[in-house]
Parts: C-alpha cells; sequence; structure tokens
C-alpha cells in the first residue's frame, strides 16, 4: 500500500475554508425517507403477492426483489435512475436498486466495445467488489461456525 | 532564439507577435443553452448526434471545429503547415483521428484541461520564430467519454458532491499566422506542476489552483506587468470552489485580482445552472470560451487584453487509485489588440 | 392480510430507512465510495449473519431488511451454513450462492436486456 500524501500544511486550512460542503442534514432525510419508502412499498407488496397467490413469505420476498431489480434496471435504461440517484443517494445505492443498477449501467456503458470484451467483461466492474467481499466474508464466518460447532 | 523573442524565466515576450487569424467553438446541447450559447459556432443538439459512440461524438466535434476555424480564415487544410491538438482521452485519440483525417503536420498534447492553451502557445512560437507561416490548434472533450474514463459508467448512480465539477462537451480550434490581423498574441508563460498533496479527485479547483496562482505570479513578474493591465484574466476551468481558492493565494501573494475582472471558464460556461456543480471543466471548456466568447469579445473591440491561464489536472484513474495525489499545472497567454 | 399489516410495514420502512441511513453517513462523512461502502456492509452483513443475528431482524423487518445489500452476506452465510448442516465442509462451498441466487440471475438478465434495447444517455 502507498502512504497517503498528505496536503501541505499551510495549504490544509486554506482548502478547508472555501469547500462547499455537503449537504448533510438534507442526504440524510432523503436517504432515510427515500430508503424507507422503498422497502415499505416492498413490504406491502410481499404482503399482498403472499396473500393473493398464496406463496410463502420467502417466495413472495423473492418475486418483489426480482421486480424491483427489473425497475432498477429499466429506470437505468432510461437515462433516469442516476438522476434520482443524485437527490437520494444512499436510499437508491443501498437497497439492491444499487446492485442492479452497477451491472446495468456497467453493461450498458461497455456496449460500444461489444457484448463480449465490453459488456460481459465490465458488467461486474463495480458490483464485483460486492460479490468478492460477500462471498469471502461468508466462507471465513461459515468455516468459523463449523470449527466451533454450532452447525 | 531569434531577437523577436525574448525570454524572461519561463516566459516568452514576443516583440513580433503571432496572429490569431481565425477561431472557431463548438458546444453540445447543454453548453447550447448556457449563457455563452450564441458565441458558438455549431452546436450539437444531441450529445451522442447518430454515432456510434461518445469516443467518435468527441473527434466529429474536434473535426468540426478545426474545418470551420480553417473556412473562417479563407483557407485551406493544406495551407496549415503544423496541427497541434489534445484531448482527454486514453491515448489522446480523438486528436489523433481527427489528425489523421486533416493529413497535416501534427504533434499530439496532454496538459489535460489546459491542453488549449499550451497548443495556442507552441502554435504562436512556432510561427513568432519563422519555424511555421500557419499552424493550426485545437482540443476538446466531451463529458460522457470523461465520466466513463475518469469516473462511473454514464448511468451509474453515484452521488456528486457540491465542489465536483462537469465536463464540458465542446470544441475550439485557432489559426495562428504570420499576416496582419487585429488579435496578437503578445506573450506566454509555460507553467510548472505544482502539487500541494490533494487527492481528492471531487475537488479539482483545489488541486489546480496553486499551480494557477504560481503561473499568474511568474507572468507579471517577468513581463513586468500589473494585473490591472489585463482587461479580463481568465482562469481555465477551476470552478466556483477553485476560484475562491486562487484569488485568496493570490491576496496572500501580494496581487489583489479585480473580481470583476478575474473570470473562471469553468463557471462562465454554465452560468447558475446548480446541475453542474462547481462549474464546467475538460479541454473543450477553455477552448471554447477562448476561441468562442473571447475571441469575439476580442475581435468586437470590448476587450483588448486578455490573459487566459488554462488549468489542467494530471491525474490518472490509475495514479487516482493508487492513493497519489494530483498534479496541477496552469498555462498563461496574452491576447491583445494591437 | 392481517389486520396489523400496516405495522410490518412501519418496521419495514424504519429499518430499511436506517440502512440508507447509515449507508448515507458512510459516503458523507466516511467519504467512502459506493464500491468501498457495498463492499462493508455486505461483509457486516455476513458477519451478524453468521451470528444469527441478521436472521432475527429479517423477522421482524421484513423488505427492510432484506432489499439492502447487507442482507446480501446474511444470505451468502445462510447458505454456506445450511450447506455445511447438511454435507458438513463441502457443504459450505455448494450451498453458499443458493440464497443470492434470485438477486444475482434477475441483476444480470435485465441488465443485459436492458443493454440490448438502450444506449447509455448524459
Amino acid at each position: 500500500m502507498v502512504k497517503k500524501p498528505k496536503v501541505a500544511s499551510w495549504y490544509d486550512p486554506i482548502i478547508k475554508s472555501h469547500g462547499t460542503p455537503r449537504p448533510l442534514a438534507k442526504n440524510c432525510l432523503a436517504a432515510f425517507c427515500f430508503g424507507g419508502a422503498l422497502c415499505a412499498v416492498a413490504q406491502f407488496f410481499q404482503l399482498l403477492i403472499s396473500q393473493i397467490a398464496g406463496v410463502s413469505d420467502k417466495d413472495a420476498a423473492a418475486i418483489v426483489m426480482i421486480i424491483v431489480i427489473a425497475l432498477a434496471a429499466l429506470l437505468t435504461g432510461l437515462g433516469v435512475f442516476d438522476k434520482i440517484a443524485q437527490q437520494v443517494g444512499a436510499g437508491l445505492a443501498v437497497p439492491i436498486t444499487g446492485f442492479a443498477n452497477s451491472i446495468a449501467s456497467s453493461t450498458l456503458e461497455f456496449k460500444s466495445e461489444g457484448y463480449v470484451l465490453g459488456s460481459g467483461c465490465n458488467g461486474f466492474k463495480l458490483a464485483g467488489a460486492v460479490i468478492f467481499f460477500g462471498i469471502g466474508s461468508a466462507v471465513v464466518v461459515a468455516l468459523i461456525a463449523l470449527i466451533l460447532g454450532l452447525v | 532564439m531569434s531577437g523577436t523573442i525574448v525570454q524572461q524565466g519561463q516566459s516568452w515576450i514576443f516583440s513580433v507577435p503571432a496572429t490569431l487569424i481565425a477561431a472557431s467553438a463548438i458546444g453540445g446541447p447543454k453548453e447550447g443553452k448556457g449563457p455563452l450559447g450564441a458565441d458558438f459556432d455549431y452546436l450539437f443538439s444531441d450529445n451522442r448526434d447518430g454515432q456510434a459512440s461518445f469516443e467518435q461524438m468527441e473527434q466529429r466535434m474536434l473535426q468540426i471545429a478545426c474545418e470551420m476555424a480553417i473556412a473562417k480564415a479563407g483557407c485551406v487544410a493544406d495551407d496549415i503547415d503544423f496541427f497541434l491538438c489534445g484531448d482527454l482521452l486514453n491515448q489522446i485519440t480523438s486528436s489523433g483521428f481527427t489528425a489523421r483525417s486533416l493529413a497535416r503536420p501534427y504533434f499530439g498534447l496532454f496538459a489535460a484541461c489546459a491542453t488549449a492553451v499550451e497548443g495556442l502557445i507552441l502554435s504562436s512560437l512556432m510561427v513568432a520564430s519563422g519555424a511555421a507561416k500557419k499552424t493550426m490548434c485545437a482540443a476538446g472533450s466531451h463529458t460522457c467519454t470523461a465520466e466513463r474514463q475518469f469516473r462511473y459508467p454514464n448511468e451509474y448512480g453515484c452521488q456528486k458532491p457540491p465542489q465536483s465539477q462537469y465536463t464540458t462537451t465542446a470544441a475550439g480550434a485557432a489559426i495562428i499566422g504570420n499576416e496582419e490581423g487585429v488579435i496578437k498574441i503578445t506573450a506566454a508563460t509555460i507553467g510548472r506542476v505544482v502539487d500541494l498533496g490533494i487527492t481528492d479527485s471531487f475537488n479539482m479547483g483545489g488541486a489546480m489552483a496553486p499551480a494557477f496562482a504560481d503561473t499568474i505570479t511568474a507572468h507579471l513578474q517577468q513581463r513586468g506587468v500589473s494585473a490591472d493591465y489585463y482587461d479580463l484574466i481568465l482562469s481555465g476551468d477551476l470552478g466556483r470552489v477553485g476560484r475562491d481558492i486562487a484569488l485568496d493565494l493570490l491576496y496572500r501573494r501580494g496581487i489583489e485580482l479585480d473580481e470583476r475582472r478575474y473570470i473562471d471558464c469553468g463557471c462562465l460556461i454554465y452560468g447558475d445552472d446548480k446541475a453542474v456543480f462547481a462549474g464546467g471543466s475538460g479541454c473543450g471548456c477553455v477552448a471554447s470560451v477562448s476561441f468562442g466568447h473571447i475571441y469575439r469579445r476580442l475581435m468586437a473591440g470590448e476587450l483588448n487584453r486578455v490573459l487566459i491561464a488554462a488549468t489542467g489536472a494530471l491525474l490518472s484513474p490509475t495514479s487516482s487509485q493508487q492513493k497519489q495525489s494530483i498534479p496541477g499545472i496552469s498555462h498563461a497567454v496574452a491576447l491583445e489588440r494591437i | 392480510m392481517s389486520g396489523e399489516w400496516w405495522i410490518d410495514i412501519l418496521k419495514a420502512f424504519i429499518v430499511g430507512g436506517a440502512f440508507c441511513l447509515i449507508g448515507q453517513l458512510l459516503f458523507d462523512i466516511a467519504k467512502l465510495t459506493p464500491a468501498h461502502t457495498m463492499s462493508i456492509m455486505v461483509t457486516a452483513g455476513s458477519i451478524l449473519g453468521g451470528f444469527g443475528i441478521y436472521a432475527k431482524l429479517a423477522d421482524w423487518a421484513g423488505a427492510g431488511a432484506t432489499l439492502p445489500i447487507i442482507s446480501f452476506g446474511n444470505m451468502l452465510v445462510l447458505g454456506a451454513l445450511e450447506g455445511a448442516k447438511s454435507d458438513g465442509f463441502w457443504g459450505i462451498w455448494t450451498g453458499i450462492l443458493g440464497g443470492v441466487s434470485a438477486g444475482i440471475a434477475a441483476s444480470v438478465f435485465f441488465a443485459f436486456v436492458i443493454a440490448l434495447i438502450f444506449k447509455p444517455k448524459t
């Protein structure tokens, strides 16, 4: 690892006094409300589907998730996902919509380099980190659980 | 060097200056809607304009800018002795491909957003020193090519902080020659690379402002003039945040710029549009503002002496991910009606 | 639907919103990139999953816990542990992706479909 360079000591106060601060309160409120609303709507449809179709809660959750992913991909294709995300930040990035958008946007973006070398090779450019660390950590956790005899 | 060019430190003062014969500016739809919309020679209504990729669109903009400059100068491509061009993409492909179709002797340049001025300085030097009779310089950028190369896919939902800048979709070209004309390139200062350790790639203004202050200080001192000598000092795309820092840095060095006579291209091109955050950036920003808006105001006699100090951030996505700081550069060129 | 269905929705709102709020703080205060934030969250999810905490939260908050990316780590661990339960050591490797299958399959499929239909915009 390269040691992170430091801002020159005389310049640091100057740069700090001129930066435009991020609108933290507004961003947090937007993320909480939008993300919460998204989960609430998903929960509503989950309840509705399990009632009407008579499927298990687990299957209803999967169905809703697939629909949410399809909608996120559609909004990405229509070019509006990034506009909404600029307003609600983590409200769209933390739910599965963010994962779907990272794959859809990369797949779409690199189409100009071909379906195989472009979309295929770059589709997981951003989502790869989630899969990499998710699987890596899950294997470690499961191994520890196995060794400790918790399984 | 011949007697017509005086070297003072990092500056050149041209006693027999080259002429800016013609200049052209091309923009995209967003640039057309901005306050400088009327100063573009051609505006695209679409960021892609039927091209297969954004990269091809960027090259097309550069090509049209060059063709229009040649037409405005009343010459043909074969009259251009040397062509200097640059852009932001890997291996400056847009420039190389434009040079391919022009088929003139070509130098590829890279100074990030300061490329247009680097080209203008070198073109003027060639003409003033007698190494060329007529040269053309050009630079351009496209918001979507820069976004996908330096940041994220265009449709990726990443929230940008308020001090980030928006890459301009624009191109500009200028033709410099040894004939008579209204606008002369009278002096130039070559910037040193200045790096004060900024690593936040969303704060380019803060990374480049010290380079701007360094070049302005050197220029005024080496040319022996005060900031009041110029009707207008134009910084490259420092944006709103970088402009404030630049004013502060110069003030600390004892140089007070009149706020009404110091403008930043990045702040100017989109006006108060909130969607571009701290302002515009990219090669095309300085190129189109200088070769469109400023060129026209000089031609009309509304301005007599302008100092353009373009700024560039010499980073790459790789250097940024390897946690290297952002080196900045600023090249200055003086345009005057004589 | 049961009479207190709106309570389930309220719980989903609060828990889902809270996770998004944590994500926003990681963006704005810790100044992390989205990729770093999501990697941290998914890792936190697998650790909480290993302790069985996340499963309890998911029972309580429904979509509020299953929709955020943290749930991805939890589901990976649940898959691995389920495999381990039936097949021992080798079950970790065969079972790990079971729970996240729907999420990955749908994301890849719909991404490919929209890449066929649309072009990137500004």
